[in-house]
């Protein structure tokens, strides 16, 4: 996947992501049109398909909203890279199936509007503006076959139809 | 080898011998999910294609973040809930019960040694009574509603103590706004913490739960205490359910142990936009003030209302400002009301809503306008977390929000105590 870096600071909190005054919906393409709103007014004006988010410390931090990572998926976002994210956000991500990169170094050197390909199954992060590859963490073995399921959802649609999950 | 509470709760509720580190997949005691994270789980529990859930005495769905529903998409959410909870069987509190992390300890649902997940990140608020508890999404929610199980990473320990004793006029919310000014909004996350010392131990269990419920806004998965008698006896008043504490063992390992004489401190304040932003209020003492918050699950018990009333007593709200409070449930509003403190508020010019999240989290009943600076007793202050981006959320105890509205400036509480 290759996109453009949209780059954000420490601490982006899930009510910068998607404010609580519009989760009279669930539908993620109305929760799209505020995502980040309270960040980057003009965040959903700039990003194209395909784009990835960058940010700091504690990426996702606050509330167990389900709604920030489905908004951030729904805008367009296909991934992102943060050098740490908050634990429920995190959890969320890998649920939705919104791919997410740790890496303090990729994090720190992509700048606003770099081109950035990444590829899921390594891992690797490469900045084609700067002409630089970062590596992510790898994730636990238990999340990664929640990963390659596409989410929670398919992961138990799978158990289920093979007889070994909860009915 | 030995243990730490969560070490230990987790290995219980896994039939493994769980360590920090470890991914285990254990068996729940209750489950909770919100009008905001609800309607998102009904959604995945139909894609995952369950038509029942586990056991429905092990769950309840509490409506309070728009409690009563200000508008025609919060009502369709609403009615999806009401329909999903007859559907399935589970316990609903509608609008007028309460929040839901006042509710769940409240009416007995939960006890020492439980393993509890919640849809809404204040769901570490149990830690108070011995419960390892804490915060999930929609789907992962709808999982355990469908196989009474999810999966954890067994978190590693953080051990706070609390020496000495607390100056008067400083409270539970100084004591957990001034450690995560010292810890860093991110300071504590994937770590549990355990929390005691001779100050805790001094404390109600309302005043307990303030700080349990802000391990989050550290970034921690789980603000654990031990159940020592006072817990144990507000446990029987509550729940008929059997507890079983869990204490850590003498030298189990944490990834820090963190020692604080809060002898000297003063009242705390965490200014905009984020909530270890804290100063001493000698720092913003003076700043004005246009609309206080008193309520939600961090500061709308009993105790909080209490002392808000005893400052309001017989004065009035400055001109200048207005107050909001919301009590916490509705046995904490009718315990009010008794006690006159609900009528003491209405005289001094108090504006007393449902029991319920609304002003809080920004969705009804108190949106603060343009430039306006709110004085709050919730958990975050977060930019547009009262439904107004461009207004700013200062966090203090309930005596610091009631002095502060009685002058309409930032307010030491100390002087009325």
């Amino acid at each position: 996947m290759k996109g453009i870096a949209h780059k954000f600071k420490d601490n982006i909190d899930t009510d910068l992501i998607i404010p609580a005054r519009y989760l009279n919906t669930s539908d993620p393409v109305e929760l799209a049109k505020h995502c980040m709103e309270d960040a980057d007014p003009d965040f959903v004006k700039k990003v194209s398909d395909g784009d990835f988010i960058v940010g700091g410390e504690n990426f996702g931090c606050g509330s167990s909203r389900e709604h920030a990572p489905i908004a951030i998926k729904a805008a367009g976002i296909s991934a992102v890279i943060a050098k740490s994210f908050a634990r429920i956000f995190y959890r969320n991500a890998i649920n939705i199936g919104l791919p997410i990169l740790e890496s303090k170094e990729a994090a720190d050197q992509i700048a606003e509007g770099d081109e950035i390909e990444v590829d899921l199954t390594t891992g690797k992060i490469k900045n084609l503006t700067k002409n630089q590859n970062h590596q992510a963490q790898s994730f636990p073995e238990f999340m990664q076959s929640l990963i390659n399921a596409g989410g929670l959802i398919e992961y138990i649609k799978n158990l289920r139809s093979h007889g070994g999950g909860p009915k | 080898m030995t243990k730490t509470i969560s070490e230990k709760i987790l290995s219980n509720h896994s039939g493994t011998d769980a360590h920090a580190g470890d991914i285990v997949i254990a068996n729940l005691d209750y489950m909770m999910g919100q009008d905001g994270t609800s309607g998102v789980a009904i959604d995945s529990f139909n894609k995952m294609g369950a038509k029942k859930v586990f056991d429905s005495s092990k769950i309840s769905i509490v409506i309070d973040h728009s409690s009563p529903s200000p508008n025609i998409g919060v009502s369709t959410i609403h009615k999806k809930i009401r329909e999903f909870a007859k559907q399935t069987g589970v316990n609903l509190y509608d609008i007028g019960c309460g929040v839901c992390h006042q509710l769940l300890p409240e009416q007995g649902h939960v006890v020492p040694g439980d393993l509890v997940i919640g849809a809404d990140s204040h769901t570490c608020t149990y830690g108070a009574i011995n419960v390892f508890s804490t915060g999930i999404g929609s789907t992962d929610l709808a999982a355990a509603w469908i196989s009474g199980k999810l999966w954890f990473k067994v978190p590693e320990t953080l051990k706070l103590i609390y020496t000495n004793k607390l100056p008067k006029g400083v409270f539970s919310k100084d004591l957990i706004l001034y450690t995560i000014g010292k810890l860093g909004a991110g300071g504590a996350t994937y770590l549990a913490l355990e929390i005691e010392g001779e100050v805790i131990n001094e404390m109600s269990i309302d005043a307990r739960m303030t700080i349990s419920n802000m391990a989050i806004e550290c970034g921690a998965k789980a603000g654990l205490m031990r159940a020592d008698q006072k817990t144990l006896d507000w446990v029987g008043k509550h729940s008929t359910r059997k507890p079983n504490p869990i204490e850590p063992d003498k030298d189990a390992v944490y990834k820090d142990v963190v020692e604080f004489d809060l002898k000297q401190i003063e009242p705390q304040v965490a200014k905009p936009h984020t909530v270890d932003n804290v100063s001493p209020i000698s720092e913003v003492a003076g700043t004005p003030i246009q609309m206080g918050l008193i309520g939600t699950c961090t500061n709308g018990r009993l105790e909080d209302l209490r002392v808000a009333a005893q400052i309001l007593k017989g004065k009035k709200v400055h001109k200048d400002c207005r107050l909001i409070v919301a009590p916490a449930s509705k046995t904490i509003f009718l315990d009010a009301i008794k006690e006159g403190i609900i009528e003491t508020f209405i005289d001094a010019n108090v504006a007393v809503v449902t029991p319920g999240c609304g002003p809080c989290v920004g969705t009804h009943n108190g949106v603060p306008a343009n430039g306006e600076n709110v004085i709050s007793t919730a958990n975050r202050n977060f930019k547009g977390r009262m439904g107004n981006p461009e207004a700013f959320i200062y966090l203090g105890s309930p005596a610091t929000v009631a002095a502060s509205v009685l002058n309409g400036k930032i307010t030491d509480p100390r002087k009325y105590l």
